[in-house]
Order: structure tokens, then C-alpha cells, then sequence
């Protein structure tokens, strides 16, 4: 079992990234709240205690890869990577501003700590199995971690990554699925349905893990049990997600997709971020 | 020297870069025979993969290798090169400037008996028009197995386009090319052809068609059409004032839509524009197919001609 005093401290820290995401998004009156909220325990989890990486050194070769398929939730990668010494603080000021190192979208030219760029849905798992493919043969320790949106589980293009994991073994890969349910145009079973997805990728190879992704004992859990796991097989996490979590009036709506919120919706929405964080209280 | 298939060129050369460059990969998509890296894929299994038939999956693990430092040739035909990847190829490859070669056998017409669903004729269209990419289709083999060595060496991404049926040698072997430099292979005042890819051999019969008769033409041979030669394209408008441009390729938007872009800029010189006339193709002989499109040597000869006379 995670430690709890981690727990507790990942937990709030996660709270305080949607507070900066949100914060974000309101100055740049453009974002994707819904799905960052949706993220944000994992990405904490993975920046905060998993992925082994050097932020003064973010192209060091041995590093853990991180690939945010689902780029247009950026501003909580962002949030986690200026916190974690990336770049300066003052810069999340400038998301979506010209000239700015935080592109609508992650920029791996522009950004420190991007490993790909991303933003086309479907296409960030492929670059992650030839990352992980480049890892195992030059038998690198390093392992691979690839976030991708329910939505993207519509676009071929993941099922040829996934098949292809399978193929060459990619037990140094983690496929983590952020399951909110909601996509632009309404839900999943709406859009397309999607089924049971751990039933499938056992089905295709996969050592899968269901989980609450908003549950940082079982996120923390998960991880560990990976880490020890035999290997042999790429790992899959089905990642039990609420679409806006942690804003009462953002959980599970689909507009808050991709709405940046008024002053009044901002000020309430870091009220109850903030209450739900324990934070400055 | 015989006739060779472009598509071999590429073959060998990956081969002996492969075992020189452990950092060279072959992504395959399932037609690896036909496109030729059987040599390769026996000598450097580790640098070798095969996605299976899923072309936008094999752009994205090319990507994701690239970022690790390795260098590698996504190996398909060019109309699921150009087409099916197209936007994977934009996204996470040319947007980050990564370094993976597109390399595709079936340029233009030469699957000829594989009918229209199978030759290219957009490629250099779609291809030039995403920024940091190169557009390269060599003359003949030795110029194939030469212009593969060029873009494993240059740094970024590039688009190489072979043939799949043999075409006859232009250049001996051991020649040397540089990507964005065009080859004069005949200098001449009277009016320039400038062709690429397996139209080179015919712009040559045709120079020898005009000489027989008092004109001489120079030939180039852009085999780079992005980034293209403006300076070589320039000293034509300079030089003769007329232009021929002949390709494998639609008039629309290929390699003689580059050329008359730099010659518009020129305010002064007239051009030709002769390729795959905005039409599907068909299965027939590939020299029928060209024919169809107004693409022999006779027809050069005479545009030429035309326009010297004009």
C-alpha cells in the first residue's frame, strides 16, 4: 500500500495543478479544462513520484518518456512540468500567447520536458511504441508512458500501436487510458462506442490494470505493482476518470471540453478547488 | 551498365548503410519484398521492423525512434507514402522536424499493370507543400543508391520516390549528387529541359532528337524538387529563355509548378509544363501511360521545338 502521508501530499498537489491549469486557461480565455481535471492525478503521480527524469537536463537519454496523446490537455502537463523545475513559474502566464514556449497544443521544439509533440488525436501511442521499441534494443532501462483520451480509442491508427506493442514486447511501455466517458460531441456509447476496453487490450496482450484515476492510493498502487511486474507483456491502465473533476459545475459536462470559464465561474471554480485540496486553509 | 529499377538502388544502398550506421532502421509496412529491403532486413535484423499494413502506425514508430537518436527509412509505396501517413508525416514528423526518411517505390506510373489505385501522381504536391520537408526521386540507380546515402546524412526529414520497373542508367557509378543541386547533363543555348525520376532518360533522347536537328538543349535533372534549385533554374531562364519541364508526376502541383514558380519570379523566360495531365491512370504499359499524358521523347522534342521556334 502507497505510503499516506504521500498520498495525502500527491493528492493536494494534484488540486493545486488544476488550480494552476484553470488559472491558465481563464488569462488565455481558451483551454481545455475538462479533460486536463479528468488527468490531473495521474499526470501528478507519474511527474511527482514515478518517471525517472532530470528536469535540469530534460533530453538526458535515459529518462523516462512521457507522451500526452491527448495534447489539448496541456496546460495541466505544463502546470506539473513548471513545478517540477522545468521552467519558470511566470511563464504559465503566456499559454497560447504568441511567441510563447506553451503552444495551444505541447511543442516538444519549443517546450523543455516535451517528448513529442502532439495534437492530431490517435497519433502519440504510435510514437511511443518507437520509443519503447528504440529502448529495448539498445537494452536502454528506460520505460515509456503514453497517456491516450477515450475519444482517441475511435481513431484506427491506436489499435495499429497497440497491435504493434504486442508484436515486439513491449513490457518496458505503459498504455494509460484517461476514461472520462465524454468526448466533444457527447459520450463515448453516443460518439462510438468503445465496449469493454480491458476485455480488448487482454485480448490483444496486455497485462491490464482497472482502476479509479482519481483514487492516488490505487494510482501510486498501480504504478509499483508495474514496476515489479514479471514483464513480457506492455501494460495497459484503465484509468476510471470524471470529465471536470474536482469543479462541481464542470464534472461530467461535455461543453467544459474546451471552454475557458468566466471570472465568476473562475472564482468559483478555485473556491472548490481549493476546498477540495485543503488548500490555504 | 543495364537497366535498373530505382527501387533496387534503395535496396542495396539501405543495406550497406544499415551495416555501416547501426542508428539506420527500416520500418516496413508489409511490402518490404517488393520495395526492397530483404537485404537489410537479413543483415541488420536488429535495425528492422515491420508494423504490418498499418502506414500512419509506421510514421509515428519512426517518429518515436527518431527522438531516440535513430534514423529511420518508413518503407511503403508512394501513394500510402504521400497519402495514407500523409498528415502523420505533417504532425509528428515534419512539425518537429524529426529525423525519418519517407522512402517509397510506385512513383508516378511505373506500377503501371497495378492501375490507377497504385501509381502516384500527387506526391510531390502534398509532400512540398509541409514545411521542413525534402523531396527527392533519383534518374536512375546509381543516382538511387547515391541520393539514399544524401538523406541518411542530411539531419530532418525526406521524401524519396523510386520506380518499380527498371529504367535505363544516366549516371556511372561512384556519382556524386547533393540534395537541392540539380545535375547538368547537357549544356545547350537554344532551350532547357528540365526533368526528374525516370523522365531524365527521356529529356536525354530528346536533346539528341533537337541536336539532330540544330537545337541544342541543356538538361537538368532536378532530382530534389523541394528544396528546388532556384539558381539552377535561374541560369536556364539566363541562358536559353525557354523552358521544358517533363515529369511522372501531375502538371498541377509537381516539379514544373516549382520551376514556373522561380520563372514567374524571373519576369522574362517561357516554360512548358508536361506531366501526368490531372488524370487518374489506368493498367496498361507503362511507356502507354505516359504516352497518354503526351510524356515521350518525340512530344518533348517537339514542345521544345515549338517553343524555340515560337
Amino acid at each position: 500500500m502507497a505510503d499516506i502521508e504521500k498520498q495525502r501530499k500527491l493528492e493536494k498537489m494534484a488540486y493545486e495543478l488544476r488550480m494552476t491549469a484553470l488559472t491558465m486557461i481563464y488569462e488565455a480565455q481558451s483551454g481545455h479544462p475538462g479533460g486536463a481535471f479528468s488527468a490531473a492525478d495521474l499526470i501528478t503521480a507519474l511527474y511527482f513520484d514515478e518517471l525517472n527524469v532530470d528536469p535540469a537536463n530534460p533530453k538526458w537519454e535515459m529518462r523516462d518518456r512521457f507522451i500526452l496523446s491527448k495534447g489539448h490537455v496541456c496546460p495541466i502537463l505544463y502546470a506539473a512540468l513548471s513545478r517540477k523545475g522545468y521552467f519558470p513559474e511566470a511563464v504559465l502566464h503566456t499559454l497560447r500567447q504568441e511567441g510563447s514556449i506553451l503552444q495551444g497544443h505541447p511543442d516538444m521544439k519549443k517546450c523543455p520536458g516535451i517528448d513529442i509533440s502532439s495534437g492530431s488525436l490517435g497519433q502519440g501511442l504510435s510514437v511511443a511504441v518507437g520509443m519503447a521499441i528504440a529502448g529495448k534494443r539498445d537494452q536502454a532501462p528506460y520505460r515509456v508512458f503514453a497517456m491516450i483520451g477515450d475519444g482517441e480509442l475511435d481513431e484506427g491508427q491506436i489499435w495499429e500501436a497497440i497491435m504493434t506493442a504486442n508484436k515486439y514486447h513491449l513490457d518496458n511501455l505503459c498504455v494509460i487510458l484517461d476514461h472520462n466517458g465524454l468526448q466533444v460531441d457527447g459520450t463515448n456509447d453516443q460518439v462510438m462506442p468503445h465496449l469493454d476496453v480491458c476485455e480488448k487490450l487482454r485480448a490483444f496482450g496486455y497485462d491490464v490494470y482497472d482502476i479509479d484515476g482519481h483514487d492516488m492510493g490505487q494510482i501510486l498502487d498501480t504504478f509499483e505493482a508495474i514496476r515489479r511486474s514479471e514483464g513480457g507483456k506492455p501494460v495497459f491502465i484503465n484509468a476510471r476518470t470524471v470529465k471536470g473533476k474536482g469543479v462541481s459545475f464542470m464534472e461530467g459536462v461535455p461543453v467544459w471540453h474546451g471552454q475557458a470559464p468566466n471570472t465568476q465561474q473562475y472564482e468559483e471554480a478555485m473556491k472548490e478547488l481549493a476546498v477540495k485540496g485543503g488548500i490555504g486553509a | 551498365m543495364s537497366w535498373k529499377a530505382t527501387r533496387d538502388g534503395f535496396g542495396d544502398s539501405i543495406a550497406r548503410l544499415g551495416l555501416e550506421d547501426k542508428r539506420i532502421y527500416v520500418v516496413d509496412a508489409d511490402i518490404g519484398k517488393s520495395c526492397k529491403t530483404g537485404a537489410f532486413m537479413k543483415s541488420c535484423p536488429d535495425q528492422y521492423l515491420n508494423v504490418g499494413i498499418a502506414e500512419q502506425n509506421a510514421a509515428g514508430v519512426a517518429a518515436g525512434l527518431a527522438t531516440c537518436g535513430k534514423i529511420p527509412f518508413v518503407v511503403t509505396y508512394a501513394t500510402f507514402g504521400s497519402m495514407r501517413m500523409g498528415e502523420q508525416i505533417r504532425q509528428v514528423i515534419c512539425y518537429p522536424n524529426l529525423n525519418v526518411k519517407i522512402a517509397c517505390s510506385h512513383g508516378g506510373v511505373t506500377p503501371a499493370n497495378d492501375g490507377a489505385t497504385h501509381q502516384c501522381i500527387e506526391d510531390y504536391g502534398i509532400m512540398c507543400a509541409i514545411p521542413n520537408m525534402h523531396v527527392v526521386m533519383p534518374a536512375d540507380y546509381e543516382s538511387a543508391v547515391a541520393l539514399v546515402e544524401e538523406a541518411a546524412k542530411l539531419e530532418g526529414p525526406v521524401y524519396l520516390r523510386f520506380t518499380r520497373d527498371a529504367v535505363p542508367p544516366v549516371y556511372p557509378e561512384g556519382a556524386k549528387f547533393e540534395i537541392g543541386k540539380a545535375v547538368w547533363l547537357r549544356e545547350g543555348d537554344d532551350v532547357a529541359l528540365i526533368a526528374n525520376g525516370d523522365t531524365v532518360h527521356i529529356a536525354l533522347e530528346a536533346a539528341e532528337i533537337l541536336h539532330a536537328e540544330g537545337i541544342e538543349a541543356t538538361v537538368l535533372d532536378m532530382h530534389t524538387v523541394k528544396p528546388l534549385d532556384r539558381e539552377a533554374v535561374e541560369a536556364c531562364v539566363e541562358r536559353c529563355g525557354k523552358i521544358v519541364t517533363v515529369e511522372d508526376h501531375n502538371i498541377i502541383n509537381g516539379m514544373g509548378a516549382q520551376v514556373a514558380c522561380v520563372v514567374a519570379q524571373c519576369g522574362k523566360g517561357k516554360m512548358k509544363i508536361m506531366g501526368i495531365q490531372d488524370q487518374f491512370g489506368m493498367s496498361a504499359p507503362y511507356e502507354r501511360l505516359l504516352a497518354m499524358n503526351g510524356v515521350t521523347k518525340e512530344q518533348v522534342a517537339e514542345e521544345a521545338r515549338a517553343l524555340v521556334k515560337g
